[in-house]
C-alpha cells in the first residue's frame, strides 16, 4: 500500500468509517450523560456518511446520488440534535439532572 | 509529471492530517471526562470528515458539513451545556463498574473488526468510472427531479422538528 496513493483505496475510508461506528458505539455505552451519549451519536452518524460517500465515489457509476444521500442524513441528524437537546433541556428543568442514572421515574 | 513539485507528498501529508483529526477528535469526543472537551472532540472529527468528504470528491459536502456540524450541531449542544451541567460524575454511584466499561470496549471492538474485515474482504466490484464529476449543480438537479420527494419530505421533518423543539422547550418552562 503506496503511502502516496492513500487517498484512492476505498479500504481507508470503509476502515476509518467502522474505526468512527465503533469509537461512537462505545461512548454510547459508556456516558453518564444525554449530551456525551449525544455527541457519540453524532459521531455513529458521521461514519454513516463517510460510507455511503466512499461507496458512493469508488463503486456507483452516478455520483450526484450518494451526495444526495448524506445531505439527507446531515438534514436528518440536525433535526435529531435539535429535538434531542430540547427535550435534554426540558428533562433537566424537571430533575435538576441529565444523569441517566437519575432518569428512572416515569409520570402517568 | 506534476504541475507543482512535490504534490503528491503534500497530498498525502494533507490526507494524513485530515485522517489523523477524525480519529483523534472521536477519541477525544468519547474518552475526555470534561463534556466542553468532547464537543471540541466532535468539532475536530467533523474537520477531519469534512477533509474526508473532499478527497471523496466533493468540496460542496465538506462546506455542508462544516456549516451544519460545527457552525450548528455544536454551537447547539454548547448552550445546551450551558444550561444544563452535564459533566461525568465524578462520584462512585453514577459510575459504571470496571466490568461495564470493558464489556462496552469489547463490543465496540468487535463491531470494529467486523465492519472491517467486510469492508476491506468483500468482493466490491472494481472501481467504476463515473458517468459525471458530481458537481453542485448536477446534485442540484437530482434534487429537484429524481430526489424530489425526499426533498420535501426532509423539509417537513426540519420543519416539524423545529417545531417540536420549541413545544418540548416552553413546556417545560410553564411547569415550573
Amino acid at each position: 500500500m503506496n503511502l502516496f496513493e492513500l487517498h484512492q483505496n476505498p479500504s481507508v475510508y470503509l476502515v476509518l468509517a467502522a474505526l468512527l461506528f465503533a469509537i461512537g458505539l462505545f461512548g454510547l455505552l459508556r456516558r453518564h450523560t444525554l449530551v456525551g451519549m449525544l455527541i457519540s451519536g453524532e459521531l455513529i452518524f458521521g461514519a454513516a456518511m463517510l460510507n455511503l460517500l466512499a461507496v458512493s465515489r469508488f463503486f456507483v457509476t452516478e455520483p450526484a446520488t450518494g451526495q444526495v444521500f448524506v445531505l439527507f442524513i446531515i438534514g436528518l441528524s440536525a433535526a435529531e440534535a435539535a429535538i434531542a437537546l430540547s427535550i435534554i433541556i426540558a428533562v433537566y428543568r424537571n430533575y435538576r439532572s441529565i444523569r441517566t442514572a437519575e432518569l428512572s421515574e416515569m409520570e402517568g | 509529471m506534476s504541475p507543482f513539485p512535490a504534490a503528491d507528498l503534500i497530498i498525502a501529508l494533507v490526507f494524513l492530517f485530515f485522517l489523523g483529526a477524525a480519529v483523534s477528535g472521536a477519541l477525544l469526543a468519547v474518552f475526555t471526562k470534561w463534556i466542553i472537551r468532547s464537543v471540541c472532540g466532535l468539532a475536530l472529527a467533523s474537520v477531519g470528515l469534512a477533509g474526508m468528504f473532499y478527497f471523496l470528491g466533493s468540496p460542496f459536502l465538506a462546506m455542508i458539513h462544516i456549516l451544519i456540524y460545527i457552525g450548528a450541531v455544536c454551537i447547539t449542544i454548547i448552550f445546551a451545556i450551558m444550561l444544563a451541567e452535564p459533566d461525568e460524575p465524578a462520584d462512585a454511584d453514577g459510575g459504571h463498574t470496571v466490568s461495564w466499561t470493558l464489556g462496552a470496549a469489547v463490543a465496540a471492538g468487535g463491531v470494529f473488526l467486523g465492519l472491517a474485515w467486510i469492508g476491506v474482504s468483500s468482493d466490491w466490484p472494481a472501481p467504476v468510472a463515473q458517468a459525471n464529476s458530481g458537481s453542485v449543480e448536477q446534485i442540484g438537479v437530482a434534487l429537484l427531479t429524481t430526489h424530489s420527494l425526499a426533498f420535501i419530505t426532509i423539509a417537513l421533518v426540519l420543519l416539524v422538528s423545529i417545531l417540536g423543539a420549541i413545544a418540548i422547550a416552553r413546556k417545560g418552562r410553564h411547569m415550573e
